[in-house]
């Protein structure tokens, strides 16, 4: 019967199979919390009848999640927010820091692809701060700018220039020559030949440095935000650790996941639509 | 004699051979092209056509010598200069269309979109290039039809000085033949200037005017220009009837397989080395007098 399904389709039934199984199984690890009659005399002594924190089975998960993603933008004080304001928030740090970096990255990155000069001159910076961790770069943030929102900003911007740079630099310094000596037969001044040769025989290259770096200010906003505290998805995930409520945890987790997926495919979009076969 | 339209005077291109020495390519080549010519250039692989050409276009400097082209030396390129590349070098992420009128654009900046557009099909047209293949990019095209856009993009702009770089190199012989034809019937309408570069010695009669012989490499020399006294309109089939077809078609062969070796490497001292004029016409030769240009063999080709 699955003989004459697509391939996709085949896919697809997989992958639910694979889901329901993954679930039913961590759903059956879970033991069950005993009733409160059950107790020994030691364990109500020592407070063991409260609500033991333990791994939630997917059920719980799954309910948790409709509760929160049925009112995603609720505000009952700092403390306790939707997890649609959470994200929000974070949504809002990542892209303020990577469109930061993009502006100073592409059109440096194209001079460094343009020029052997500029390239030789940046390359000893690139090479020493690029490794650094971007969190590294958080306490003298914090103490230079004072201001836990911005630092988190920079920390997002430092992480994200790279790829874009590097990326930006290769592709330029790519471009076949054939197709700048199109641009010169054509007697086309520096601007119009950046913007109407080298950017779109570039654009795929950066596009891929946009997506890594992307990928990776979402990997650290995560972090930053447990750092910084306040707001966020990063926060959300630390203060429901400190509430021991790890389904909320779980489901934070899962949150997380969604939107760096989605985050990827816009520029997975992005990228097909520049994309070009020679 | 007054000054040819295009002059190359004294040029002189050296590379440096990689062990320290200098590798020169050729020495005070000299030679003219008049206004509205058709010269192929013939010469083996490596004697510097390409190179030639790319000084030409002002894509690059040669270590010493001009080019003038009505009268100015030529720095740089410019639009009156247009280029067939050897790779079609059409931009892979454009319309066939939207190649030409990225051209188009560049030429004429004060023209509005849609007068381009109809400008771009209508030379699309003249390469035999209608209807939905023009929104195809390059990818999607047959490499004959990547050549045609590339030609046709040239010829859009109405250079002066037309400069092909083994245009047809990569082409099947039907296609060729099509393609050569459309080129021919583009070219005798205008006032255009042809340059071309081509391995081929059947296609060189076929479209030239004249054709320029190059010896081997190192110091190459353009030696010999060799004037093709077939008239025209031809065509592939009837030429090889004429009689001075294989008088002139031996002579080249026989410059290619054997003099150019002979000639290579021949460092002469003579300040400027201008080609020998070679005029091979069995059925006049009385009348042939060395040194008076012939009137241009030009004709409306039909
Ligand atoms: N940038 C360069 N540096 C060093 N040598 C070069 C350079 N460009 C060309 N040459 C040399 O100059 C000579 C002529 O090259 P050119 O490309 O003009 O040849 P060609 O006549 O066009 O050959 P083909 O018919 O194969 O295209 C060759 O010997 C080549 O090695
Ligand atoms: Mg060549």
């Amino acid at each position: 019967m699955l003989d004459n399904l697509s391939v996709n389709k085949r896919a697809a039934i997989l992958s639910i199979v694979m889901l329901v199984v993954g679930l039913l199984i961590w759903e059956a690890a879970i033991p069950a919390q005993k009733a409160a009659g059950e107790l020994t005399e030691y364990e109500r002594l020592t407070g063991g009848g409260a609500q033991k924190a333990g791994v939630p089975p997917p059920s719980q998960v799954i309910v948790k999640a409709w509760q929160e993603l049925s009112n995603p933008f609720y505000d009952a004080g700092p403390n306790d927010k939707g997890i649609g304001i959470q994200i929000g928030y974070s949504i809002y740090r990542v892209l303020s820091g990577y469109f930061l970096a993009a502006l100073v990255a592409i059109p440096l990155g194209f001079l460094i692809g343009m020029s052997q000069t500029a390239y030789k001159a940046f390359n000893p910076f690139i090479q020493v701060l690029r490794p650094i961790s971007p969190l590294a770069w958080m306490p003298l943030a914090l103490f230079i700018i004072q201001d836990s929102e911005a630092s988190a900003i920079f920390v997002i911007f430092v992480c994200s220039i790279w790829p874009m740079l590097l990326n930006t630099a290769f592709g330029v310094a790519g471009v076949r020559e054939d197709w700048v000596n199109v641009a010169r037969t054509h007697e086309l001044g520096a601007l119009k030949t950046a913007f109407t040769v080298i950017l779109p025989a570039a654009a795929p290259t950066i596009v891929t440095g946009m997506r890594i770096s992307i990928g990776i200010a979402w990997l650290v906003i995560v972090a930053a935000e447990m750092l910084v505290g306040g707001t966020g998805i990063g926060y959300y995930v630390w203060n429901e650790w400190n509430n021991l409520d790890l389904t909320s945890v779980i489901f934070s987790i899962l949150m997380i996941g969604v939107v760096g997926m989605m985050l990827d495919a816009v520029f997975g979009v992005l990228q097909r639509a520049v994309a070009y076969a020679e | 004699m007054s000054k040819p339209f295009l002059s190359i005077e004294r040029l002189t291109q050296q590379y440096p051979d990689g062990q320290g020495g200098t590798l020169t390519v050729f020495e005070n080549a000299s030679f003219g092209i008049e206004k509205g010519e058709f010269v192929c250039i013939l010469g083996h692989s490596g004697c510097g056509k390409s190179t030639i050409m790319n000084i030409l276009a002002g894509l690059a400097e040669p270590t010493s010598g001009v080019v003038k082209m009505d009268g100015f030396a030529v720095s740089g390129p410019s639009l009156d200069r247009g280029v067939v590349f050897q790779n079609y070098s059409l931009l892979p992420w454009l319309s066939a269309l939207k190649n030409v009128t990225f051209g188009i654009k560049a030429r004429y900046p004060s023209w509005s979109a849609d007068k381009v557009e109809a400008h771009a099909r209508d030379f699309l047209a003249k390469v035999g290039l209608e209807g939905d293949v023009v929104y195809r990019k390059p990818s999607q095209l047959s490499g004959g039809m990547r050549q045609r856009v590339s030609i046709a993009r040239a010829f859009a702009n109405h250079p002066k000085l037309l400069l092909l770089d083994e245009p047809f190199g990569a082409l099947d012989a039907l296609t060729r033949g099509t393609i050569q034809e459309e080129l021919l019937k583009i070219w005798s309408g205008t006032e255009q200037t042809v340059f071309m570069i081509t391995h081929d010695i059947d296609e060189a009669i076929l479209l030239a005017d004249r054709i320029l012989l190059m010896t081997n490499g190192p110091f190459a020399r353009v030696a010999e220009s060799v004037e093709i006294t077939i008239p025209r309109p031809r065509s592939r089939t009837e030429i090889v009837e004429h009689p001075n077809y294989y008088a002139i078609r031996n002579h080249l062969v026989q410059f290619l397989g054997q003099r150019s070796k002979e000639l290579a490497g021949q460092q002469s001292d003579v300040p400027d080395q201008r080609p020998e004029t070679v005029r091979i016409d069995v059925s006049e030769t009385e009348t042939a007098t060395e040194g008076s240009a012939p009137p241009p063999l030009r004709a409306v080709n039909t």
